[in-house]
């Protein structure tokens, strides 16, 4: 089947619905496409109160924003939505996508302008017995808990104190499971200090400088050996202990999706501090190739919120690249340029400060 | 000290505290929020502007206990359940915080619940007097304790001992 549309935004996590709904208004023949049978990406696990300032949904929870999302969606005629459906390859010459639905159909789109809001995959960690059942990412952990309500097991040892060790943590205890501790290589507590409080004062213990040695089980996870690290990071042989568990959740960080940019051929950049490979782009998110827009974790892994304004920016960027500017617009953006410098602010955001500057401009 | 340990020291908690002489005076709100974060609705919040305004969003907020009546609206509004509230002379020899809370089992009136200080450690028994929840934010209940008077600044959770009874 063959399509056109005005913009296609892949990804429908909060940075694709944002976008999405900016280009509803605006009354542009939109396509989102959705590998999930959902709409909302990471926002449907988010059973926390978002930060940030009210009128940004700070203390409304994740799941309760990407519903907002969706009905907004919802009413716009003009916007199309493809679940179950994978974007897989981008065909320069001819300027066409390709999508695939439940592995059956295959969609041949083709776009004015096109929105990367793919978001990122999690990180492993190298140690012995890493491919045992009971070791998880902290992302399928979360979608099994709170996409599906299975629990992934009840004596778990999470390893990373960022804001996603500590909030998986607690939606861990929060089903009932019970968390023996948290490790992080690091000498310091990653995330935020009000997400490690409460876990703290529920008992849960967190161990900086600890690292995993190795996983042991016969079949499944059955017990970990944790090992203390030095300050240059260096294990200390003689400080191994052992602690029982049936799920090691790895929070470990995440990479960006970035497969479709490579493939249009946008210069990229290697920036740790973003999580990997992320490319060059003007303040409008668009990359090196006119017309191709990022927005989202896939732009440089941070968070929900930033990502939000990021799929709002891209999207008017789009509307001008399409001739349609005007004021209201115009008010909008600047407003959204503002606010996230405003959240990258102070020391919580001075990594994704000194990454962003080392992103040439596009 | 907190980046590492994940709570606040005796001396951190001494810098947001409220003094004595205040909390002889009645209900306080009590903000655990030290570290600059991009988040503001507690400013917003507070009917008496107790809660000072933020020059910038990733300010950490500053109250004015003086102002403060306990009200504990502030609380509803926090995502990061930084806040709770405390009243000394619940009793002559009890004191009763406000803590928000979102675990099951959900306590109940009467109950009897181990007392957890900050950093985990269980340091007494408290009973439930009340569960209530706010409107703008009803999933996460407000749990009003009796506790111990000698723990006034160190009780900060609690658990279900036996919900059966």
């Amino acid at each position: 089947m063959k399509h056109f549309f005005d913009v296609v935004i892949i990804g429908a996590g909060p940075a694709g619905l944002c976008a999405g709904n900016i280009l509803g208004n605006a009354g542009k023949k939109t396509l989102i496409i959705e590998r999930d049978p959902f709409l909302g990406g990471q926002l449907l696990k988010q059973t926390h109160m978002f930060f940030g300032s009210r009128d940004q949904y700070a203390g409304t929870r994740g799941l309760d924003i990407a519903k907002i999302f969706q009905n907004e969606l919802n009413s716009y005629p003009n916007v199309s939505v493809f679940t179950d459906t994978t974007a897989t390859g981008y065909y320069p010459e001819e300027k066409i996508l390709l999508a695939m639905k439940d592995e059956k159909e295959l969609y041949e789109i083709s776009f004015d302008q096109i929105i990367i809001a793919t978001g990122a995959s999690e990180k492993s960690l190298l140690f012995e017995n890493n491919d045992l059942p009971g070791i998880f990412g902290a992302g399928a952990v979360q979608t099994l808990m709170n996409m599906y309500g299975v629990l992934p097991g009840t004596e778990i040892i999470m390893v990373g104190s960022g804001n996603i060790g500590l909030i998986v943590s607690y939606q861990l205890l929060q089903a009932g499971a019970n968390v023996k501790c948290i490790i992080d290589a690091a000498p310091h507590i990653g995330g935020y200090f009000v997400h490690a409080a409460k876990i703290r004062r529920m008992g849960v213990p967190i161990y900086t400088q600890h690292t995993i040695h190795r996983a042991i089980g016969k079949t499944t996870l059955e017990a970990v050996e944790l090992v203390k690290v030095d300050n240059s990071w260096k294990k200390i042989s003689d400080s191994v202990f052992t602690e029982s568990c049936d799920v090691l959740c790895l929070a470990v960080g995440l990479v960006p999706m970035s497969e479709l940019l490579w493939q249009m051929g946008c210069d990229m950049n290697f920036v740790p501090e973003l999580g990997g490979s992320v490319p060059a782009r003007n303040q409008w998110m668009e990359t090196s190739v006119r017309g191709v827009f990022v927005a989202g974790d896939v732009a440089g892994v941070e968070e929900a919120s930033s990502a939000m304004l990021e799929g709002t920016i891209a999207a008017i960027g789009a509307l001008k690249n399409l001739g349609s500017w005007n004021a209201a617009i115009e008010k909008k953006c600047v407003h959204s340029l503002e606010y996230l410098k405003e959240i990258r602010y102070g020391p919580v955001g001075e990594k994704i400060r000194s990454g962003l500057a080392k992103v040439e401009a596009r | 000290m907190y980046q590492k340990t994940g709570y606040l020291s005796e001396e951190e908690l001494n810098e947001i505290f409220p003094d004595k002489e205040r909390i002889e005076e009645g209900p306080v709100a009590i903000i655990e929020c030290v570290q600059l974060i991009p988040c503001n609705p507690c400013q917003d919040a507070c009917p008496r502007t107790a809660i000072l305004p933020f020059e910038k969003m990733t300010d950490s907020p500053v109250i004015d206990h003086s102002k403060c009546n306990g009200c504990s609206i502030c609380m509803a509004y926090c995502p990061g359940l930084a806040i709770y509230i405390l009243d000394y002379h619940y009793t002559d020899t009890t004191s009763l915080i406000k803590i928000p809370y979102e675990m099951l089992p959900l306590p109940e009136k009467d109950d009897e619940v181990d007392l957890y200080d900050r950093s985990g450690k269980v340091v007494g028994k408290g009973k439930v007097i009340k569960v209530q929840s706010f409107k703008n934010n009803p999933k996460t209940y407000i749990v009003w304790v009796e506790i111990p008077k000698a723990l006034y600044k160190t009780a900060r959770n609690i658990k279900v001992v036996n919900n059966e009874g």
